[in-house]
């Protein structure tokens, strides 16, 4: 085992969350959210919040770490970084930054965070724009290419044509989703479960994808506590080790107007080699995987990246029954995800990992000891994190 | 050639970037050229634009009308209206189209035609300007077209 590794030195001791809502419905601001998130794990891992000594977030998150530090009345703050790159992309990579950091010693207990309210500040959807668009968007706005399912969507036409890949596999992805979502009382798309038929008849958003393939637009917060290892156990009855986590994109993965060499892919052909790699674990190893869902077909690619399928057996790999827990070969998404669960930029896929480490899910994999979650596929850097309890340490 | 607008008025209009990376290509478009990026020490095609070749790191990036004889590489059709100047606009057709004669590049663009037809990846098509010459300032966009259009 390389030196040069989180490996065995960090564990996650707290997660939090706040009571997910759906778009524009958070009664409370966002800054609000983000504080009483990080209270929340704080009470998870059993610590006063006055131990904390460094944030890390993505996605340009607008809760600064100073603002957030003098909030809450920190002693100092050691660390405060934000991982570059859109969407979801950074939602393992925010707690591998924590991790890192840990390592070297640059701080010694570190929250990783996100905190969105839509209604506040608005994303997606329709709205009033600047009528004048330059640089990449003036190649791709003026055709009607504005929203990411239009900016993504091409990427699965192109999975159908080069690899035979069903349209039924972007199906059982969404219809898995959901069905996990109703044992799951966090969840917003529980008490609404999503058949076949409902799935075939919803409209629309944008040929490949139907409205199911589509994340949510949310308001909440969510935090992830990480200290060293053997802080972790005086501290935490259940400890959750990172075995690695690791962040970035392939050749030229930043290319302008879908000009990506390589443009059928999740952006994991890279990191999943080295993930698996530093965490001296293998795809046979997963028990249960969280793959960040912007849209169903990134997450056929991302199982396929991640050698949890191939091209070639997907198409019987990726079926519902195969992708719930407790019986399924693949449990996938058990907390619902992006799709019903809430759509946290990911970082709630991170902590449903952590939850089944713990043995603590609403659609527990029996045993599970090794669990993959990752961030952000299609986009320019994506990240990707496999957890494990301590025997998975070895 | 030359096409009415595709989708409704009212998105966004392209401005060239202030740091004047892609002005050879809207003044080009206007002029209904298609010109896009090639470097003057590798030949080697660039989409989009940037200030560096990929391939050699030279800074002699060089711009070339090419003919805009294409092939789909990929589509797909947007049903719901992302802005509110398509609220009625239906279906529409986004292509990727890949230029074989220039290395490759892809440009995102409409296809011409029955926004319901069938689309063909590999299916052969051809840009056609799509003049906005009332906008202030004026901009042409390039749009495709299949080149034998299905029967
Ligand atoms: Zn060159």
């Amino acid at each position: 085992m390389s030196e040069h590794t989180i490996r065995g030195r960090v564990a996650v001791v707290g997660v939090g969350e706040t009571t997910y809502y759906r778009r524009g419905e958070s009664p409370d601001p966002e800054f609000v959210l983000v504080l009483k998130a990080v209270l929340n794990a704080c009470e998870d891992a059993g610590i006063d919040s006055r131990t904390i000594d460094g944030f890390c977030s993505y996605s340009n998150d607008r809760n600064m770490p100073a603002r957030l530090a003098n909030a809450l009345g920190l002693p100092e703050l050691r660390y405060s970084v934000m991982q570059w790159g859109s969407g979801g992309g950074g939602a393992a990579a925010a707690i591998g930054n924590a991790a890192a950091a840990v390592t070297a010693g640059y701080a010694d207990c570190v929250v990783a965070y996100r905190g969105l309210a839509q209604g506040q500040y608005g994303r997606f959807g329709s709205g009033a724009r600047t009528n004048a668009v330059s640089g990449p968007p003036a190649f791709t706005v003026p055709y009607g290419v504005m929203s990411p399912a239009q900016i993504y969507a091409m990427r699965t036409t192109r999975l159908y044509h080069d690899h035979d890949i069903s349209p039924d596999t972007l199906k059982a992805v969404a219809m898995a989703a959901y069905h996990h979502a109703q044992r799951n009382p966090r969840a917003v798309m529980q008490g609404r479960p999503l058949d076949a038929e409902t799935y075939d008849q919803a409209r629309w958003i944008t040929e490949p994808f139907r409205l199911y393939d589509c994340c949510l637009e949310n308001d909440g917060a969510a935090a992830v506590i990480v200290m060293s290892a053997d802080r972790a156990r005086d501290v935490t009855d259940l400890p959750v080790y990172p075995l690695s986590i690791q962040q970035g994109g392939p050749h030229r993965s930043g290319a302008t107007v879908h000009n990506e060499p390589d443009y059928v892919t999740s952006s994991f052909k890279t990191t999943a080699p080295r993930l698996y790699a530093q965490a001296g674990v293998g795809p046979g190893d997963v028990d249960v995987v969280q793959s960040y869902e912007n849209f169903t077909g990134a997450v056929v690619m991302s199982l396929i990246e991640h050698g949890l399928c191939t091209y070639e057996s997907a198409n019987e790999v990726l079926t519902f029954d195969n992708l719930i827990a407790p019986d399924g070969g693949l449990p996938l998404n058990t907390s619902g995800g992006n799709l019903a669960e809430c759509y946290m930029h990911g970082l709630g896929l991170q902590i449903e990992a952590i939850r089944q480490i713990r043995g603590t899910s609403t659609n527990q994999v029996p045993g599970a000891s090794v669990a993959l979650a990752n961030a952000g596929p299609m986009v320019e850097v994506a990240s990707t994190a496999l957890y494990g309890t301590e025997e998975a340490l070895g | 050639m030359t096409t009415e607008p595709y989708l409704a008025p009212g998105l966004a209009a392209p401005r060239p970037a202030r740091d004047g990376l892609d002005e050879p290509y809207w003044t080009g478009t206007r002029e209904h050229r298609l010109r896009v990026q090639r470097c003057r020490d590798c030949d080697t095609y660039q989409w989009g634009p940037e200030w560096m070749c990929h391939n050699c790191q030279s800074f002699a990036i060089g711009w070339v009308e090419v003919d805009g004889r294409g092939r789909i590489y990929s589509w797909q059709r947007p049903h719901h209206p992302v802005h509110p100047a398509l609220s009625d606009q239906g279906p529409y057709i986004v292509v990727l189209v890949e230029l074989p004669e220039a290395g490759d590049i892809r440009m995102v663009g409409n296809l011409l035609g029955d926004p319901l037809q069938e689309v063909r990846i590999g299916a052969e098509v051809e840009a056609v300007f799509e003049d906005h010459d009332d906008d202030e300032p004026p901009y042409t966009l390039v749009q495709w077209q299949l080149v034998s259009p299905p029967a």
